[in-house]
């Protein structure tokens, strides 16, 4: 690249003429920011104002340009100039919508607004323009692991988008547990009756498609590489292995049946008129919409659902959450009765009955076609076959003898090994082990990451398909518990999310949530320890490493995070445009009062996901916090590197405020682990503080939320309120 | 009395009452959401309220449900019909039960609500019109002399205000009160007897 010019350009519209001295702040982009080129313009983002911008970067050498005006959150097409490096000063919702128009406010808002300007030029001096990732892969063909519903959907999705499928099924026939049904719940108006579960349709559909080939018996062996790259080893039961190239995967591996025979007290194994819900399904199947009858032939005149066995319980070894599925399918069971023969009893026992959606609709009407619904503990079912329980609405301990129980147990995903439980292969020693889904080889496990219960972690509150692995999405039960009708919802959105991974691949781009970003990771190999923190705590497994423990960098599988970077012990992981030096420089670049002038420093880190967007938002609705506060938006409260911190510290500022997302199982973290790891990290600063003779209070790590309008604010009045009463920093000289 | 043998659990009751009582093919409809409880304003009298009778129909407990007193509580205030989410007529199908126990004879026989509906009935049916002085002098003296002259001296003051004014006339218990064409009502009685009787499958 050609030699560094930097441009500077200093809006003077949405009211910021008014308020500040723009003239001043163009004299400091050329004094103390060294721009050679500084301007301002009565309004920067109307046509004049961008062409000025072109013009400067055609005809006057300009590669890296400082825009302070409005927040990078606002006018983002406008100012988007290929192949230069770009950095957004923020000083109307950073400043001028932040604080009083008071005259005697007058000079510390201008402070405000010279100290961006000083931290914009800096900033831009340490960035590159990015260039996209070379080591991109060009592969768009999807695999897809599972023969279900969930799989067969997502094969066919992908196929009527153009792009070509492997389809991956262990047993010897597509279908899945869909496959075994006799009717599934209906789907469409009136919602009233079962219908037919359209599957051999379905395995048709898949069978004669062109574009999607599918390998029975087979299971996947090996899995390597990044989007755009996979390479993937499917073998075969009877033997026999071939390795195939893939751009994405879609793992729908779907659940296994909880085992009833965990269920003893129920009289699962012990009682002729004992089933679960699959084994109801096998004998309405065999009775073919005649009279269903028991094992022992019996013909059934009465039958009970006892809803939640061995689901919802606090007992070990059984489930502690609800499979969503079963109440629908029960009251559709207790349909095939009905429908056959009105005059049959059928009862369901719940404890809550939950029927999402449309499924209210089913329930009353099976309520109509007198299907009975009781509120009842079960306790246990004798040999005989007598169902004791508690009576909920009558508070009386009872029973029945039904000539059928139907036990409604519920769905464990199958999800592969856990990577957190078992031990990790030596590098070099890797071998395939059959629990295992995906094998992968990845420094970090061969399967995805869960969150709870066995369930892959596939951030459900905010990107519900995303998993830990780029390029790899979950759909259907694997994900969480779920029935045929969210699976198909479920298994069209997965493939959508892999058709932009093998896109944005092709491009040497980044997937979800930075997607279509340009720049990557990149390390000084010389300057490395190989401590592994980079390895271990990459929360997408992006880093493997080599036999001498050095990281190998995946860039195809980096979500751009920057968590590496924070981790980083000796500050030699950076991206182009984003750096431990792009945020350092921008802290040394803040003018520090003396101690003398009772002019605190406030540093906001906060995460440009949530944290920073909030901050925008409570500027809009013109909600005040202190002048004193310098704020620098990060990638990821994970990107933080604890050297910052430490360094604005000792520079004199006199509070530092970390503001990432919600961490934890209902983590809200755009990067999964990237608060969490922040707050970890964080934890630890109290001994530097004492160190440095500091008081704790003035390093703060928060959970912000997006919504957090009013409160981001409050935090900063409150650390300047703390400041207040402590007392200014002693560190600043 | 009609007895029939009801396995718990087991649909035979919640048949019976589809069949019989007024609006009862919705009890299979509730929901068990206790709405209806929740706003009853007499919800404290009733020893089983509406959807506890609900599930005890549904539970087979035929004997509980149609000797208990709890449906005569009812004072059809709508309350529980206005909330239910599943829209049962519950005022309704509470009346209809009343009505289908009395009429099997085993209604609580001492039941005030039941002795003064009959009265009530009886009053209204023999000419045309309620007479109100015969009513309420009966609803004092329904439970007993002695009781009947307490509650009588009480309600003193205000008989005599009302004779005052004008709105009671002493006289309306010996004089006939009654309507024009009083054979013409009780045989248009009889007829609606009858049709309901056939409709619910009661002899005549």
């Amino acid at each position: 690249m050609a030699d560094m010019k930097v441009g500077a350009y200093i809006c003077k519209g949405c009211g910021i003429g008014e308020r500040l001295n723009v003239a001043q702040l163009v004299n400091i982009a050329q004094k103390e920011g060294k721009a050679p080129i500084a301007r301002e313009h009565e309004f920067l983002c109307n046509a004049s104002g961008v062409e000025m911008i072109k013009n400067d970067i055609a005809n006057e050498g300009v590669n890296h340009v400082v825009i302070a005006a409005c927040s990078r959150r606002a006018k983002a097409e406008t100012f988007n100039f290929d192949n230069v490096a770009v950095n957004r000063t923020n000083l109307r919702e950073g400043v001028i919508w932040v604080t009083p128009a008071d005259d005697d406010k007058k000079e510390i808002v201008q402070e405000m607004a010279a100290d961006y300007i000083r931290m914009g030029c800096a900033e831009v001096k340490k960035m590159e323009a990015p260039q996209a990732n070379p080591n991109h892969g060009n592969n768009r063909r999807i695999l897809v692991v599972g023969g279900g519903i969930s799989g067969m959907t997502a094969a066919l999705e992908a196929s009527k988008t153009g792009y070509d499928v492997l389809l991956v099924e262990k047993t010897g026939a597509l279908g899945g547990w869909a496959a075994k049904l006799w009717k599934r719940v209906p789907n469409r108006e009136p919602y009233a009756d079962p219908m037919d579960s359209g599957v051999d349709a379905m395995i048709q559909a898949v069978s004669g498609d062109k574009r999607i080939t599918v390998h029975l018996n087979s299971t996947v062996t090996k899995t390597s590489g990044a989007p755009g790259q996979f390479s993937v080893d499917i073998s075969k039961e009877s033997g026999g292995t071939s390795t195939e190239n893939v751009g994405a995967i879609i793992m729908a591996s779907g659940f296994t049946q909880f085992d009833a025979n965990k269920l003893s007290h129920y009289g699962y194994g012990k009682s002729a008129n004992v089933v679960d819900q699959a084994g109801l399904e096998e004998l309405a199947k065999k009775a073919n919409g005649g009279a269903i009858k028991r094992a022992d032939g019996k013909e059934v005149k009465s039958v009970v659902f006892v809803q939640c066995a061995g689901q919802r319980s606090p007992k070990e070894g059984e489930l502690s959450y609800c499979s969503g599925h079963c109440c629908n399918t029960s009251i559709k069971q207790a349909m095939y009765f009905k429908d056959q023969n009105p005059g049959i009893d059928a009862m369901v026992m719940y404890t809550d009955l939950r029927t999402p959606g449309n499924g209210e609709d089913f329930y009353r009407s099976a309520q109509k076609k007198g299907v009975i619904f009781t509120k009842g503990w079960p306790k246990e079912v004798s040999a005989s076959g007598e169902l004791k329980f508690k009576d909920v609405i009558l508070n009386e301990e009872v029973s029945t003898t039904p000539d059928l129980i139907v036990l409604a147990t519920g769905q464990i995903a199958n999800s592969g090994v856990n990577i957190d439980e078992v031990k990790q292969d030596e590098p070099g020693q890797w071998a395939s082990t059959p629990q295992s889904v995906l094998n992968m080889v990845y420094r970090q496990g061969k399967d995805l990451p869960q969150l709870v219960h066995g369930f892959n972690d596939s951030h459900f509150i905010c990107f519900p398909y995303e998993t830990r692995r780029t390029g790899i999405y979950t759909c259907g039960p694997v994900r969480r518990p779920m029935d045929m009708a969210q699976a198909i919802e479920d298994a069209t959105g997965a493939t959508l999310k892999a058709i932009q991974a093998v896109e944005n691949a092709s491009l040497g781009r980044a997937a979800h949530p930075r997607s279509g970003d340009l720049s990557f990771p990149s390390f000084r190999k010389e300057g490395c320890t190989q401590c592994k923190r980079c390895t271990v705590e990459c929360p997408f497994g992006a880093i493997d490493e080599d036999e001498q423990r050095f990281p190998v960098f995946n860039e195809g599988r980096c979500r751009r995070c920057g968590t590496c970077m924070g981790a980083c012990p000796v500050r030699v992981i950076s991206f182009e445009n984003y750096s431990v030096e792009t945020v350092a420089t921008q802290i040394k670049a803040v003018d520090m009062p003396d101690q003398f002038d009772e002019k605190p420093r406030i540093l906001v880190l906060a995460c440009e996901n949530d944290a920073y967007p909030a901050l925008d938002m409570a500027a809009m609705n013109r909600i005040q916090y202190s002048a004193f506060t310098r704020v620098i938006p990060v990638r990821c409260l994970g990107s933080v590197n604890t050297n910052w911190v430490v360094e604005s510290l000792n520079a004199g500022y006199d509070g530092v405020m970390l503001m990432g997302c919600q961490k934890g199982d209902n983590y809200q973290c755009h990067f999964v682990k990237g608060s969490e790891l922040a707050h970890v990290r964080m934890s630890k600063i109290d001994d530097t503080l004492k160190g440095l003779s500091l008081e704790v209070e003035r390093v703060q790590t928060y959970e912000v939320a997006i919504t957090d309008i009013e409160r981001a604010p409050k935090l900063i009045n409150e650390m300047a309120e703390t400041i207040n009463k402590i007392g200014l920093s002693p560190l600043k000289f | 009395m009609t007895t029939q043998a009801v396995e718990k659990y087991h649909n035979d009751f919640l048949k019976e009452v589809e069949k019989n009582v007024e609006m009862g093919h919705m009890v299979k409809m509730c929901m068990q959401c206790g709405v209806c409880s929740g706003s009853c304003p007499l919800g404290p009298a009733w020893e089983h309220p509406p959807q506890e009778i609900f599930m005890m129909i549904r539970a087979g407990k035929r004997d509980e449900v149609l000797t208990s007193d709890s449906m005569w509580m009812c004072t059809s205030c709508y309350n529980c019909i206005v909330r239910c989410p599943r829209e049962l007529p519950i005022t309704h199908i509470m009346h209809g039960l009343a009505n289908y126990a009395h009429r099997l004879g085993i209604a609580p026989k001492q039941n005030p609500t039941r002795r003064f509906a009959q009265m009530f009935w009886k009053n209204i049916t023999s000419t045309g019109r309620v007479n109100e002085l015969k009513l309420s002098v009966g609803l004092y003296f329904m439970d007993g002399i002695a009781s009947g002259i307490k509650k009588g001296l009480e309600m003193l003051p205000v008989g005599l205000g009302l004779m005052k004014t004008k709105r009671l006339d002493p006289m309306g218990m010996v004089s006939g009160h009654g309507c024009k064409g009083r054979a013409d009502i009780q045989k248009m009685i009889k007829k609606a007897t009858e049709i309901e009787d056939k409709r619910k499958g009661y002899a005549a």
